[in-house]
């Protein structure tokens, strides 16, 4: 699913080559053949664009839904047991009764599928009557029609923030560039605008009649081909943004659209803890069989040992008697069907029911939401709930996951020459610091300036605003804040006045400075949208985004409460009120008063023209924001001219004559313009410095000055890494008009190309790209995430063991990895990096194993903990995952406490941990926000993505997806544990439950000469499972609470029992299913004992047994309960209530409906008998005994426990201290802020 | 939810911060310190201990007394006889002597208990129409096919009542005999009440009469084929203790939990003297109607005269597994008493 989502990015999409790879798709106009009959139609044969996804038709929905659910194999176990019970040789039940089990289950399931069913036809009904726009020949304009109505071949207009209905060959706009702005978050989730062209020399006018004929082979009415690719294509689903219309040729529809086709629905993923259940699903099946096998001997022996035919053996109708081994053989299978809830089927619906809770709880959670943008925790993967509780390693993105991906330019470097924008960086610093107050500052100040005029107005939404006024103000302004300081650079002054003086000195074109800022501005493929044309969001977070101080915030408030407008709209409020988007500089005085007259000169134009960038990445932005504070100004962008303002004011309009986009393989980026002046040929590359360096023109590899600036920008550039920025080199390129001409006879080639294209068109850019002259470098720094290296602590302090997987330079990720506390001074790190050699590695492989081993054997070092971490490059990698080093990668690996590797592809990363995956046979988790994590998301046991700056892939491929990387420790060490623990435990209380109440029925053969009766009441064995019983396990696997979740946050250590096999094992299984021998026995042979030689009859023996085991069963459970809350209480006594009610009022009705059981009255019998109460308290009592005792003496011997209990008070007890001692501090600090807020309105 | 949908706003899908949603509900986490288990295993202990002790002495004022009369005197002739099914139609009697060494006092009830016999088997349980016994004409002349193979006879005539249950029904009876002094005093016993009242006034009736006599209303159908007399003629004394609603019948068809059982067979009389108080010691006789017969099972047939206490006849399991699960409790908690006692101590050592 994803990889074509990536595809669609540079390949195009899924049918484009499915067409090119079967047959091309002609197509034909419809206009032509309008009001004429089906038949004529000539694209009857393609799919229309009505789309049905539900299953079943109202007619056919019962043999369907029954066809579905007998793929179950656990419905035809079950029903081939009910059909068993039909046969009268070996039946146990009354038959018709035995159905009834099956039958609910299968009901249950059907109304669940009918239900989902319905609402997907509901869902295809809304879109398929979702208006369009037709072109109609008859009325020669576009009429209104449904989306269902669009066919193959007809024109449809899509107006500005309409969803495009169906696949589009965009042929029109009403833009005067033919461009199309489209946001495709209903696909991939990105909310960027994206950019398409409508079909180059097609169509200039409206007259869409030209095109009677067109066909998607590209060809022209001219018959000369035309390519055309994903650039001009819109995909059903996306919104039409920034544009007043487009019109578009409909080349698929329905099904056959690129969404539809991608739409797969839910991935199935098995968790650890279901593929151990199986087994021991498989161990019941075995279990049954030997009880089953016991129960038809026992049966052989006993009709032996009669010597004759005594009258309670019942001859069949014609007075025959089988012979003992034939009714043995016969027996078996009744007893299978007497004991089949020994294999717990109904676990299967509980455990889905629990995860369905589990993940309610999950999402409800309020500490993973996300206030900044508004949004929960998603889980996408509906069943692994409970492996988020066993993760052993954990595989991280670094840039957008570990840090917040919002890039923040730091410094840089021009012609070999560093500007450290030191001042820059104090205020960075500064604010850094400072965050919290000065959040607090902003709320006050805009509270106690604001809030007088709030209160004057007494409007019906008062109330509304009161409720949620304060914290969505202190969010909007943690917000605003956050983007002001992103965007804001403080400019270098030395950097400053350089610019001026090249500017005055020369002509100020061909200067290495304006190049450089020119180049910013220029190379990259950001949108600039007009706050004019903004596309309008009604509730979206990206408002709150966009403002950036805190009185546009409260206007943007006001907006949304309506009738504060007024208020905001006087004079006093004009500047910021009127554009609620502006990005004004000086709300918060933090702005420089040195600010150059030039770029202070720039400042009301900016105000008033207002631009908006929207960039795909964020480092691109932060790029032009740095070019816009040096006064270079980026206005517009259209497919073929860039407009930059330049400091001296004027507007330069530069020819874009082609963009060399990104990719991976390349590294870099190029725009090839003329320049508006010298009219030369300029190419802007700026990339990786690994993959400019080696492209830079011949001077720079002499002697002279060249080599020197080159050797400088590495140093500096090294230097950057080591600081933790990322770094990117800015070169220009004057291509001559002789080699511009002879390179576009290639590029046409290639863009035409249908085969190969990518290649051809990789070839071309590779081919323009050399000789570079250097420019400089830039250093841009992606901050660590708030709470990241605490994360990090605390997932390994879980016993976690956490690698970090990036595609930056080696220095960087060194540099972030001792940030984020995955390395720390004093650790061991083996550095592998810029290996060339296989015989290289195996021997660094082979000495740091042997070094590795030693420090591990040595004496010294048994105690402590392993301070070895690894650090590997990509190339190196690729040689230690080859297939004979592997293993021994690994085992240094393991050994390991982290491992860090950089420069690795989204491939190499996939096969890390598939690697370790599979060889070390560990729990994985992947974690990433961008497509280049997709591969390794879906690889790993559990993928997490996290919706940040990247878009959306990562979160659509993920089983989870957070915002925050710091979410993760809640979400595994509590959410996780919890998870874990409540469905392993919910999971061996069912096995032992089922186990305890069939094996009554065992016992009982013993002594009705395993003739398969049973003692207890048919229909109240089915409500004993059905309702008494079933809803306890199931709360309990929601709600149990074995530790609170302060204790699993302050003691990641607690999270380590789940690892490896966890609580579910071998182990705890079996001495469940020994307890629930033991409890059967007690439960059955108390009574036995106490009623033998009595006059007690069948039925009335088997009513204390149900009643003590109900008692036992659900004390069992109150034991393993560790945390009773109000809703425990209801259900564990509303169970007992209801058996006592069930049961009484079916024994008062049921005079001879049950035969030949017949329960008449007997339970108020039992009720009357002090009997009934002394056996089932002694078998109560008796039966649960061990398992107190056990956890008695578990309490007092296992040395964790021991240890843990004093260090557990002591935790919780510094826990208290610290909120106390936060909560002294905010108020300390709350005094604070208020005098400084003073300090600075006096300043003002 | 409505309210939920209903928010706008920047924080529009946040949480709701309750109790329920985050967790954090009120809960009581039972701990298990030394201080509160310790205490509660001993209660435990105590109350189980006073239960037993209890018992025991209720279990000690009780008597039973069991004569097994399979094959013990003149019972051995009975018992040879009806090895042979032909004699099936003759009637044997025979006596049986014992002595009650110490009187029963208080109510005396006489079961019949039988060995070896299975009422348990389900093929033998099914087979029965309690439909045709709940009084129902239909069922009467057609009776479930769950009787089978003894729902009709060879020609076709219905059974009632039909099935096994009812086919294989006990069918001695007992006469007890007094030796006083004074000569031989038949011991009064009464033969009523011996059901559940809802059995005898609920679950089994007799098919509506319309003012015809029992015979009448049972035409057409026939007696199960081990019987010796039909069902509307089961006690020649009291006519309203026939058909369905026969006492001996409504008795055996409760089946029993186990092959080792007894059944209520009467309660002493004690209107008239010497048994106003019970059963006095002395010798007794008891003359039997022979005509069950147990030696296709291996089954032994017994007499059983018990008093009862307030939770049953004789039963000396119960308080015994009350003391001893009471010994095992008190085992248990000066186990962890001193394990405790020991560990304390270490605790102690860790916080200091």
């Amino acid at each position: 699913e994803c990889n074509n989502t990536c595809q669609c990015e540079g390949a195009g999409p899924p049918q484009l080559q499915k067409a090119r790879e079967k047959e091309l798709r002609s197509l034909v106009s419809n206009l032509p053949f309008e009001g004429l009959g089906k038949s004529k139609q000539p694209n009857r044969f393609f799919k229309p664009n009505a789309i049905k996804t539900n299953k079943y038709t109202p007619l056919f929905f019962i043999p369907m839904n029954l066809y579905e659910q007998f793929h179950r194999l656990a419905n035809v176990y079950f029903v081939g047991l009910a059909i068993l019970n039909f046969i009268p040789v070996v039946n146990a039940f009354q038959p018709e009764v035995a159905l009834i089990p099956i039958c609910v289950i299968m009901f249950l399931t059907a109304l669940k599928d009918g239900w989902e069913d319905f609402r997907r036809y509901q869902s295809d009904k809304k879109l398929n009557n979702m208006p369009c726009l037709i072109y109609s020949r008859a009325a020669k304009h576009y009429i209104e029609r449904r989306w269902k109505d669009v066919r193959v071949g007809d024109f449809v207009k899509v107006v500005c923030n309409e969803t495009v209905p169906a696949d589009l060959l965009l042929l029109h706009t009403s833009d005067p560039n033919n461009v199309c702005h489209i946001e495709t978050s209903n696909l991939d989730g990105e909310t960027n605008l994206k950019q398409r062209n409508a079909l180059p020399g097609l169509c200039t006018s409206l007259n869409v009649k030209r095109f009677l004929t067109f066909s998607r082979n590209r060809e022209k009415p001219d018959k000369e081909k035309t390519g055309a690719g994903i650039e001009s294509l819109l995909l059903r689903g996306c919104t039409v943004r920034n544009t007043e219309h487009a019109i578009g040729f409909v080349v698929y529809a329905g099904h056959e659209t690129k969404s539809m086709l991608n739409n797969n629905g839910p991935r199935y993923k098995r968790s650890k803890l279901e593929r151990r259940l199986n087994v021991d699903v498989f161990f019941c099946v075995l279990l049954l069989f030997i009880m089953c096998l016991i129960g038809s001997l026992g049966h052989y022996l006993w009709l032996k040992n009669l010597s004759d035919v005594p009258s309670f053996l019942v001859s069949d109708s014609k007075g025959h008697l089988d012979s003992p081994s034939l009714s043995s053989f016969y027996m078996f299978f009744t007893m299978i069907i007497l004991l089949q809830i020994l294999i717990p089927i109904s676990l299967y619906v509980s455990v889905e029911l629990v995860k369905i809770g589990q993940i309610f709880f999950i999402l409800t959670d309020v500490d993973l939401y996300d206030e900044e943008t508004d949004s929960r925790v998603q889980c996408r993967s509906l069943n692994i709930t409970e492996d988020l509780g066993q993760i052993e390693y954990i595989f991280s993105d670094k840039t957008g996951t570990l840090t917040e991906n919002k890039m923040v330019f730091r410094r840089c470097s021009i012609m070999g020459k560093d500007y450290p924008h030191k001042e820059n960086a104090n205020h960075l610093a500064l604010l850094e610091e400072t965050e919290s107050e000065e959040n607090v500052i902003f709320s006050q100040s805009s509270l106690s300036s604001q809030a007088s005029r709030f209160d004057e107005d007494s409007s019906p939404v008062d109330t509304h605003r009161h409720g949620s006024r304060h914290r969505s103000k202190m969010a909007v302004n943690l917000i605003a804040f956050l983007h002001h300081q992103e965007t804001q650079v403080i400019p270098d002054e030395k950097l400053l006045q350089q610019i001026s003086r090249s500017e005055r000195s020369s002509s100020g074109i061909s200067d290495p400075y304006m190049d450089f800022f020119l180049a910013l501005a220029i190379c990259n493929s950001v949108v600039v949208s007009m706050a004019t044309t903004q596309r309008q969001r009604v509730s979206s977070p990206l408002h709150s985004q966009k403002t950036n101080n805190p009185l546009e915030s409260l206007s943007v408030l006001a907006k949304r409460t309506g009738s504060f407008w007024k208020v905001f709209d006087s004079p006093k409020q004009n500047g910021s009120s009127t554009s609620a988007h502006k990005r004004s500089d000086d709300a918060n005085g933090v702005q420089p008063r040195a600010l150059d007259p030039m770029t202070l000169s720039a400042r009301p134009a900016a105000a008033s023209g207002d631009v908006c960038y929207e960039a795909e990445s964020p480092d691109e932005a932060a790029l032009v924001y740095a070019a816009k504070t040096y006064g270079f100004t980026l206005l517009a962008r259209t497919p073929n001219s860039v407009t930059v303002r330049v400091p001296s004011g004027e507007e330069l309009v530069f020819e874009v004559l082609d963009t060399l986009a990104f990719d991976s393989n390349r590294k870099r980026m190029s725009v090839l313009v003329r320049h508006p002046i010298t009219g030369e040929y300029v190419l802007y590359t700026k990339g990786a410095d690994y993959a400019i360096m080696e492209l830079l023109g011949t001077p720079y590899a002499g002697d002279g000055q060249q080599k020197k600036i080159a050797a400088d920008t590495q140093y500096h550039l090294d230097c950057y890494a080591k600081d933790g920025l990322r770094t990117l080199c800015i070169t220009k390129k004057i291509v001559s008009s002789r080699e511009y001409q002879s390179w576009l006879a290639d590029r046409k080639k290639a863009l035409a190309a249908i085969d190969g294209r990518e290649e051809l068109m990789m070839a071309s850019a590779v081919q323009l790209e050399t000789e570079l002259t250097m420019l400089g470098a830039t250093g841009i720094e992606d901050r660590l995430q708030e709470s990241v290296p605490d994360t990090i602590t605390a997932l390994r302090e879980a016993g976690i063991k956490v690698w970090v997987l990036t595609g930056d330079k080696p220095e960087t990720a060194l540099n972030i990895g001792y940030a984020c506390r995955l390395l720390e001074e004093g650790d061991l790190v083996i550095n592998m990096t810029s290996v060339v050699f296989q015989v290289t590695c195996v021997s660094i492989l082979d000495c740091t194993l042997e070094e590795v081993r030693r420090y591990h054997e040595d004496p010294r070092n048994v105690d402590t903990t392993q301070k070895i971490s690894l650090m590997i490059d990509g190339d190196t990698l690729a040689i230690a995952l080859s297939p004979d080093l592997q293993d021994r990668f690994l085992e240094l690996a393991k050994r390991c406490r982290s491992v860090l590797c950089c420069r690795v592809t989204p491939l190499q990363k996939s096969r890390v941990v598939k690697l370790v995956r599979d060889k070390l046979k560990v729990m994985t988790l992947a974690v990433g926000d961008g497509a280049n994590d997709v591969n390794m998301i879906q690889v790993a046991d559990v993928g997490i993505g996290i919706s940040g700056q990247e878009g959306m892939q990562a979160v659509m491929a993920s089983d989870f997806a957070i915002t925050r990387f710091k979410h993760l420790k809640k979400l595994l060490l509590v959410h996780g544990h919890w998870c874990h623990t409540r469905l392993a435990n919910m999971i061996i209380y069912f096995f032992y439950k089922n186990a305890a109440y069939v094996n009554l029925l065992f016992w009982y053969q013993f002594y009705c000469g395993f003739s398969g009766t049973a003692m207890i009441d048919y229909w109240l064995m089915i409500f004993f499972n059905l309702f008494f019983t079933s809803t306890p396990p199931i709360m309990f696997g929601i709600m149990d609470k074995d530790v609170s979740a302060e204790m699993l946050m302050g003691v990641p250590e607690l999270y380590r029992t789940g690892q490896g096999s966890g609580e579910y094992n071998f182990r705890t299984f079996w001495i469940s299913m020994l307890d629930a021998f033991y409890q059967s026995l007690v439960c059955f042979f108390v009574p036995y004992l106490a009623y033998q030689g009595s006059d007690v009859d069948i039925f009335t023996f088997g009513t204390p047994l149900n009643t003590s085991s109900l008692f036992i069963i659900l004390l069992h459970l109150g034991i393993e309960i560790k945390s009773w809350t109000v809703v425990h209480w209801i259900i564990m006594l509303g169970s007992v209530a209801l058996y006592f009610i069930v049961t009484l009022a079916y024994s008062a009705i049921c005079v001879t409906c049950n035969p030949p059981s017949n329960p008449y009255w007997i339970l108020q019998n039992q009720m009357a008998d002090p009997m009934f109460y002394l056996i089932c308290i002694i078998s109560t009592v008796v039966a649960l005994l061990p398992r107190i005792a056990r956890d008695l003496s578990e309490l007092k011997s296992t040395p964790s426990f021991k240890y843990c209990l004093p260090f557990v008070f002591l935790s919780s007890f510094l826990i208290q201290i610290h909120i106390q001692a936060l909560c002294i501090r905010q108020f300390l600090y709350k005094g604070n802020t208020k005098t400084l807020y003073i300090h600075q309105t006096t300043h003002e | 939810m409505g309210k939920e949908k209903s928010k706008s706003g920047p924080l529009a899908r946040r949480p709701d911060n309750s109790a329920f949603k985050q967790q954090r509900l009120p809960a009581w986490t039972p701990m298990l310190t030394a201080s509160t288990v310790l205490p509660s295993f001993y209660l435990l202990a105590l109350i189980c201990m006073l239960l037993g002790v209890w018992l025991l002495l209720t279990v000690q004022n009780t008597q039973e007394m069991k004569v097994d009369y399979t094959e013990a005197g003149s019972c051995n002739l009975c018992f040879e006889m009806r090895k042979n099914v032909s004699n099936a139609g003759q009637k044997c009697t025979c006596m049986i002597m014992f002595s009650i060494e110490k009187a029963f006092k208080g109510d005396v009830f006489i079961y019949y208990g039988l060995r070896n016999f299975h009422q348990n088997l389900r093929r033998y349980m099914d087979s029965r129409d309690d439909g045709q016994m709940l009084g129902r004409k239909s069922n009467l002349k057609s009776p479930s096919s769950y009787c089978k193979p003894f729902d009709v006879d060879e020609k076709g005539v219905p059974i009632a009542p039909c099935g096994a249950v009812a086919n294989s029904m006990f069918n001695d009876s007992f006469i007890l005999t007094y030796y006083t002094i004074n000569g031989p005093t038949v011991v009064p016993l009464l033969r009523k009440g011996l059901t559940w009242y809802t059995d005898k006034n609920v679950k089994y009736r007799n098919p509506k009469m319309d003012n015809l006599t029992l015979p009448e209303v049972f035409e057409g159908t026939t007696r199960p084929p081990y019987w010796q007399k039909p069902v509307y003629q089961l006690d020649p004394f009291d006519p309203n203790n026939n058909g369905f609603i026969n006492d001996d019948l409504l008795v055996w068809m409760r089946e029993a939990a186990f092959p080792n059982f007894k059944k209520l067979y009467g309660f002493l009389y004690r209107a008239n003297k010497p048994f106003t108080k019970g059963l006095p010691a002395g010798n007794y006789s008891v003359a039997i109607s022979y005509n069950f017969p147990v030696q296709y099972f291996k089954g032994r047939k017994e007499v059983v005269l018990t008093t009862v206490s307030w939770f049953g006849g004789q039963n000396h399991f119960l308080p015994i597994a009350y003391l001893v699960t009471s010994g095992l409790i008190l085992l248990t908690a000066v186990v962890l008493t001193v394990v405790w006692w020991k560990f304390g101590k270490d605790g102690k050592n860790m916080a200091d």
